[in-house]
């Protein structure tokens, strides 16, 4: 009996009326954790019941409390009919089970009806008790960590990255049994609700108990799915990297773990992957009896695709050994498990690792992206997977589930195993033995579905992912490789056994390492990369349609597809980063969406330039025709109009790379034909290329052939996509790059689209333009909302696209919006950590009054202008004169070092300088409390509200602030569904009210939790389906972050230099500021 | 290619003031856009009529979600499904309480029954304000009638607390419900003249003085009072009134008080000769008002009489506002003189508001 949950009911409120007649509840609560229930007394008329009941006692398995939720029923007693229940709430106990997590949920929490919505709120307190098991043999994994944060969480410090861990669940969808004939629609939502809360609980477990068997005590970056297969059932999976992680007490810089040389490195060679040989591509069925199910399989490498330029030349003759030395440390490294080899297993068999930023140095060398795709059948039977669920249709059939259960998570796990093997192979054909920022996705249309797993092949450090180290010279060797800032961009395979044809030139910032002219990556852009200008985000959209077929024949037509739409997404993309004048791409998502009749696809990636490639060509257009003057004509507009284009984005997005000439580079790789070509389809590379005149711009610039219509609408495309208007900026990474200097305010939004494409005589061209329209639609729509945020970046913009029906297309964006301060918006390549740093110290120097010649030296070379500033408006505040003050920054500023006696001067002049910023803060702090003061006079009860402000975020980070807890992992599940649509606003009323609650209920969660923050917040799932004939409409939601507790930054400092006043003032203005 | 569904939702929920205005004024979506069109938003921002279309939208779903808390405004502060910074919740209540001076001026005084909901129509139409912001004014008046109706204490206070309006918002209500409560007639045409400022000062005067709570101390035969204490006149003190018509009545006492003003304001009135002449009337005007409370029917009337027995004929004679001052100030001090007179207290608690309110209604 490991552990005893307790739990309070203590209030509620703002119940809805129940009862007609006397316009009054009469509420009570049952309180249920596994089989056990518990019920308040019912307290009678009142909309506010104050229960105030005793601790109800659980004693309980540790399993069990990870599976299970804590599930509470809100009821209207009634004495001579049934009660009527007014809504419920379920709570996640797992933070509870952590020891530096949460100790207590208490809060106000909306009941959730999936019918009618919130109504009201209630008031609970729960703890638990756990009692310590040594038990060897048990299957709870209490105590691991969780941390959706795709990066080393902020108050933590990686001692091992172990790797990756997968599990998935698979249950039979409530929704499709049989008794779902009979009970209402929410009995049929509270069951689903609760399975996949359970089913998300015992996912977790697992994943757990994986970790504790790797050694480790967390997963970071942890990601959780629900395919909704309709008849065939629904999954549950999971990926995620264990790490092993220490809290760090202090800021401290980041220290790799760095143990003594251990023997295990010399057996490392001994130990073979099991998988070798295993790679299998087109498999035969792996379950003969689930009948004719087709594995038809489909794979592209992407970096075949994208590289499509001619190199060749001599590789750094240090370079290859190296590497191959490096790649075997970095493999048997992987393939190895941490602490004792005999207890070697098949998990090591994916060196995946789902962070897409890493701790400095962890990062060798980045391949490129790889991704593999897989067109699977679901089930033999044929039936409309979705329109059953609207109500009246539910399905008729009676399945023997036991059976089918049985073989299900197996079929699942070869699937995605499948997966994961190609996209190993296409790792290794990159010279890399890792895949980071790597994801799993999924898209269902009736039994077709499409398993996608997309990454970055990269070569990591080994020292990171496990307990033994390198060897000495190669250690050094290392370091070197690190010390510079373009490590990532060099390519880690063999220029002379290269796995595709790629431009090659060295490195424009080291000149010894080659590096590739184009480089798409899965992961954020490294903190330490040199980037010149801002990014942008450019995203690639396309659309095929697909004649509707069944079973085999559908999917035989989706994997015909698929190749061709991946290459087209790919030239889209490239197109477009040339346009841009940008040559890398990061966070590159590509979803690939399928529908009854067409299949879509959206590319999403954060384009910069990165100082270490090669500044990117122009775009060159060649006619078909040379011959016809108008035609020449019109393509030599067209040129114009694309190298105008160009010019400006370099200008709009401040990409000004220093010029270099060619022989300081030094050209080693020989290039007789000193172009690259982008063909349209392989077919139509005809031996045109010799007579296109290539003249016109750099080696390698792009050649757009326009052949045929099509091409022309590409061209048109390329050229209709409308930047964002000034002082917006938006990227699909976690931060803008080349924007630092973030101010405090954020907002966090969801932005969901449906349209209905006129199903008459549909051709690709419109429908590709209707999409396009689209989003781009969708993004003005935002820029326009979110313009009194000016300047400002859209972060971390994520779009989803689904076809829930024939003629919908669904687009689903959410994204964070970040204010950042324009006057400072200099070019730094310092990192925050560097600046935060940086700022703490001359903290210290100021607290200490200790005019060191450091400080001295360092303000000069960093001038923060908004100091002088405050020195400025605060001179006439104090009283020291002005005239004197002045003197005193033209000292700090202009500073002759020769002489001591002005050193002297300088010195005192900071000093004062000092008691002037001090003073200025002071000031500062005050008026705006003074301010609210008066509001409160004006408006008192406004003031005190008793909502706490939650900020949600899809970043790891708030900016302004320091975040200094985890408290857990939130993971939601929401069922809306109504049979009222017209009533309630319609379809956008609905969705509206919807999304609003289900922000809501995350938000109550993290503030019982003790939180103020939800980091890394994501809406993995938003399932819409409406039935306007029948006035029904149901939604289903995923949400999932990580609930924090963040300090600003501003109240970190005040608490440093032991203002107690200040800081309280701060913190009441802070209320102001921040609600 | 149409827009099946569209939305925005932010974990701070966004409120465009100039919106949430248009949307307070009744206007359909299809107005305020081509309201917004006009106002040159989209030369400003660069977007397209289709933005605007999109963003009123989703603003005016949101306003529609946010009524039904605005209807109690204590549950916007406390809900959790919208996030909003405390200085936006204050904004969004105020402007959602605040009124139209034309509406108000056209149903104060009025019983806020559906019958005068009945003629919202005739008064959109004659004041140009939409039906719908017509409604919601006359809604709101009637839900804060509703709400301090039954409640005991400051009226300001309760409207304060129940709606958490700003101190002259609520100030404002205060002076509705009470004219409300006692059917002061404010339509006559003699009245048209008046704002509802001008009806806002007077119910405040008559607020702090007339009614049960003005008295201080809450009455001590609790059995008998089922009257509000703010919104209800103080009846024992309309009762007493008839006492002061002994100021006309008799003879002397009149002539007395009219030598006693003349005296005192010789030379000092640009207008004395009409005073003089007039002050028989004047002060059997003001006297006879008071005597008449009463009735409930002649409390309606206080307003048009005190217009037509006191203002009108100043008016007619020219009196300069000062001159009103000075006459109406010594008109209520000299009463002090007179030995016969036994009722002072009652006559200052009388007078003291009356002179207050004739001299704020006392313009052109």
């Amino acid at each position: 009996m490991p552990g005893k949950l307790k739990v309070k009911i203590v209030a509620g409120r703002h119940l809805p009326v129940m009862d007609r007649a006397s316009d009054l509840t009469d509420a009570f609560v049952e309180v249920k954790f596994g089989n056990t229930t518990f019920k308040t007394d019912v307290y009678l008329k009142s909309l506010n019941p104050q229960w105030n009941s005793e601790w109800f006692k659980f004693e309980v398995d540790d399993e069990d409390l990870q599976d299970e939720p804590l599930q509470i029923t809100v009821l209207d007693h009634d004495t001579y009919s049934a009660n009527d229940a007014i809504g419920k709430v379920y709570i996640d106990i797992d933070p509870l089970l952590y020891s530096e997590a949460a100790t207590v949920i208490s809060g106000w929490f909306p009941i959730y009806d999936t019918i009618h919505g919130i109504r009201g709120e209630i008031n609970v307190v729960v703890k638990v008790d756990l009692f310590n098991d040594l038990n060897r043999f048990r299957q709870s994994s209490c105590g691991v960590k969780f941390f959706c944060t795709t990066s080393i969480p902020k108050c933590y410090r990686a001692v091992i990255i172990h790797g990756f861990v997968e599990e998935l669940v698979v249950n039979e969808d409530p929704e499709y049994q049989w008794i779902d004939r009979i009970r209402t629609p929410r009995a049929s939502n509270e069951a689903r609700q609760r399975l996949i809360s359970l089913m998300s609980g015992e996912l977790q477990r697992k994943i757990g108990l994986k970790v504790l068997e790797m050694r480790g005590n967390a997963v970071v970056g942890y990601l959780q799915c629900f395919d909704l297969e309709g008849e065939s059932g629904l999954v549950v999976r999971a990926i995620g990297t264990a790490c092993t992680l220490d809290k760090l007490s202090s800021p401290a810089a980041f220290l790799p773990a760095c143990n003594s040389p251990s023997k295990e490195m010399k057996e490392s060679p001994l130990v073979h992957p099991p998988s070798h040989g295993c790679r299998s591509t087109h498999n035969s069925p792996i379950h003969t009896a689930t009948g004719s199910r087709l594995t038809q399989n489909f794979s592209v490498s992407v970096p075949t695709l994208i590289y499509t330029g001619m190199g060749s030349g001599s590789a750094g003759k240090e370079g290859g050994p190296f590497k191959a030395l490096l790649r075997q440390q970095t493999q048997s490294a992987l393939e190895q498990r941490g602490g004792s080899p005999h207890r070697f297993c098949r998990r090591r068999e994916f060196p995946f690792f789902t962070l897409t930023a890493f701790p400095p140095g962890f990062l060798v060398h980045v391949g490129g992206v790889v991704s593999a795709r897989s067109v699977k059948l679901l089930d033999r039977i044929h039936n409309p997977a979705f329109v059953g669920i609207m109500g009246n249709t539910r399905s008729y059939k009676l399945l023997d589930w036991n059976s089918f259960n049985s073989d299900e998570p197996e079929t699942r796990d070869a699937w995605w195993a499948e997966i994961r093997q190609e996209i190993k192979s296409h790792a290794k054909a990159l010279g890399c033995h890792a895949v980071v920022g790597y994801s799993e996705s999924t898209s269902i249309c009736e039994e077709v579905c499409i398993l996608s797993a997309s990454g970055t092949a990269a070569v990591l450090n080994p020292r990171f992912l496990q307990d033994g180290t390198v060897e000495g010279c190669l250690e050094q060797r290392l370091e070197e490789n690190l010390s510079t800032r373009c490590g990532f961009c060099h390519i880690p395979y063999d220029e002379l056994n290269m796995p595709f044809p790629a431009h090659l030139t060295y490195c424009y910032n080291c000149r010894k390492q080659k590096v590739p002219d184009v480089l798409f990556t899965t992961i954020d852009l490294p903190t330490d990369a040199t980037v010149i200008g801002k990014g942008c985000l450019i995203q690639a959209r396309l659309c095929r349609l697909k004649k509707k077929a069944q079973a085999e024949a559908n999917a035989t037509a989706i994997s015909n597809l698929l190749p061709f739409m991946e290459y087209e997404v790919h030239t889209q993309l490239m197109n477009k980063l040339k346009l841009k004048g940008m040559n890398a791409l990061f966070g590159l998502r590509i979803q690939i969406t399928v529908g009854e009749n067409m299949l879509m696809g959206l590319a999403s990636a954060t384009g910069v330039y990165l100082a270490a490639l090669p500044t990117p060509g122009g775009i060159q257009i060649a006619g078909k025709t040379p011959n016809d003057g108008s035609y020449e004509q019109h393509i030599s507009h067209m040129q114009k109009k694309i190298n105008d284009t160009i010019a400006k984005n370099k200008e709009l997005y401040e990409i000004n790379p220093p010029e270099i000439s060619e022989e300081i580079i030094g050209s080693p790789i020989p290039e007789p034909r000193q172009r690259s070509r982008l063909l349209r389809s392989q077919s139509e590379s005809s031996d045109e290329v010799t007579e296109l005149d290539l003249s016109h711009g750099k080696k390698d610039a792009f050649v757009l052939e326009i052949d045929d219509t099509d091409a022309m609408e590409d061209v048109h495309s390329l050229l209709t996509d409308v930047p964002p208007p000034s002082g917006f900026y938006s990227c699909n990474t976690e931060i803008m790059p080349g924007i630092n200097n973030w101010t405090s305010e954020i907002q966090m939004f969801t932005s969901v689209r449906v349209i209905r494409l006129s199903s008459l005589n549909l051709t690709n061209q419109a429908l590709n333009k209707n999409f396009n329209d689209l989003c781009e639609n969708l993004l003005k729509s935002l820029y326009f909302k979110l313009r009194s945020m000016i300047p400002c970046c859209l972060c971390h913009v994520n779009f989803t696209v689904s076809l829930p029906e024939d003629e919908l297309i669904q687009v689903t964006v959410t994204a964070v919006a970040i204010t950042f301060d324009k006057n400072q918006a200099l070019q730094t390549t310092k990192t925050p950590v560097e600046k935060s740093l940086q700022r703490a110290s001359t903290d210290n120097e100021e607290l200490l009054q200790f005019p060191l010649e450091l400080c001295s030296d360092s303000l000069p070379s960093h001038p923060f202008p908004p100091v002088k500033e405050h020195l400025e408006s605060a001179s006439s505040n104090s009283g020291i004169p002005a005239a004197q003050r002045a003197t005193s920054v033209d000292y700090s500023s202009f500073a002759d070092r020769c002489s001591s006696w002005i050193e002297l001067i300088k010195l005192k002049a900071q000093t004062i300088r000092r008691g002037s910023i001090k003073t200025t803060v002071t000031v500062e702090k005050a008026s705006p409390v003074g301010d609210g003061n008066f509001r409160n006079r004006s408006a008192p009860p406004c003031a005190n509200s008793t909502v706490g402000v939650v900020k949600m975020t899809p970043l790891s980070f708030i900016p302004g602030a320091k975040i200094t807890k985890y408290l857990g992992i939130i993971n939601m599940f929401f069922i809306r569904e109504t049979t009222s649509l017209r009533e309630e606003g319609g379809v956008s009323g609905f969705l509206h009210a919807f999304i609003a609650e289900v922000f809501a209920m995350v938000r109550a969660h993290v503030a019982a939790l003790g939180g103020n923050a939800v980091v890394s917040y994501i809406m993995k799932q938003c399932v819409f389906m409406e039935n306007p004939n029948k006035n029904q409409a149901q939604c289903l939601i995923n949400v999932s972050g990580d609930a924090v507790v963040f300090v600003r930054e501003s109240d970190l400092e005040v608490v440093s230099s032991q203002q107690p006043t200040t800081n309280c003032q701060s913190s009441c203005t802070e209320g102001e500021v921040t609600t | 290619m149409t827009s099946e569904l569209d939305i925005f939702v932010g974990n701070t929920t966004l409120i465009d003031e100039d919106v949430y205005r248009l949307w307070l004024d009744g206007y359909s979506v299809t107005d305020a856009v081509a309201l917004r069109v006009r106002s040159g938003i989209l030369e400003q921002t660069g977007a397209t009529a289709a933005v605007l279309q999109s963003d009123t939208m989703d603003h005016y779903r949101t306003f529609h979600m946010l009524e039904r808390l605005l209807h109690a405004p204590p549950k916007l502060l406390h809900q959790l499904i919208f996030q909003i910074p405390p200085s936006r919740q204050a904004l969004l209540i105020e402007r959602y309480y605040a009124f139209d001076e034309a509406f108000v001026r056209e149903v104060l005084g009025k019983k806020l029954s559906k019958g005068t909901k009945k003629d919202l129509d005739d008064i959109s139409t004659k004041t140009g304000i939409t039906l719908k912001s017509c409604r919601r004014q006359f809604d709101n008046f009637k839900r804060v009638f509703k709400v301090v109706e039954e409640m005991r204490g400051s009226l300001v206070d309760n409207i304060q607390q129940h709606f958490l309006l700003s101190d002259r918002l609520a100030r404002d209500y205060a002076a509705i419900v009470f004219f409300a409560n006692n059917r002061f007639e404010t339509g006559k045409k003699k009245l048209q003249y008046l704002s509802f400022g001008d009806f806002a000062f007077c119910a405040e005067l008559m607020i702090q003085n007339w009614t049960l709570g003005a008295v201080g101390e809450a009455p001590i035969d609790l059995d008998s009072q089922m009257d509000d204490m703010d919104m209800d006149l103080d009846k024992e003190f309309l009762q007493d009134l008839k006492e002061l018509k002994v100021l006309v009545a008799d003879k002397d006492l009149l002539d007395l008080h009219k030598s006693l003003v003349c005296t005192a304001l010789r030379g000092k009135l640009g207008v004395f000769s009409e005073m003089e002449a007039n002050f028989k009337n004047l002060s059997r005007g003001l006297v006879n008002v008071a005597a008449k409370l009463t009735h409930n029917k002649d409390v309606r009337d206080l307003f048009v009489d005190l217009v037509e027995k006191f203002v009108e004929p100043c008016r007619s004679d020219h009196w300069p506002l000062s001159d009103v001052r000075f006459f109406l100030n010594q008109y209520s001090a000299s009463v002090h003189s007179l030995d016969g007179f036994r009722h002072q207290a009652l006559w200052d608690r009388y007078m003291g508001t009356l002179r207050g309110c004739l001299l704020r209604l006392y313009h052109d």
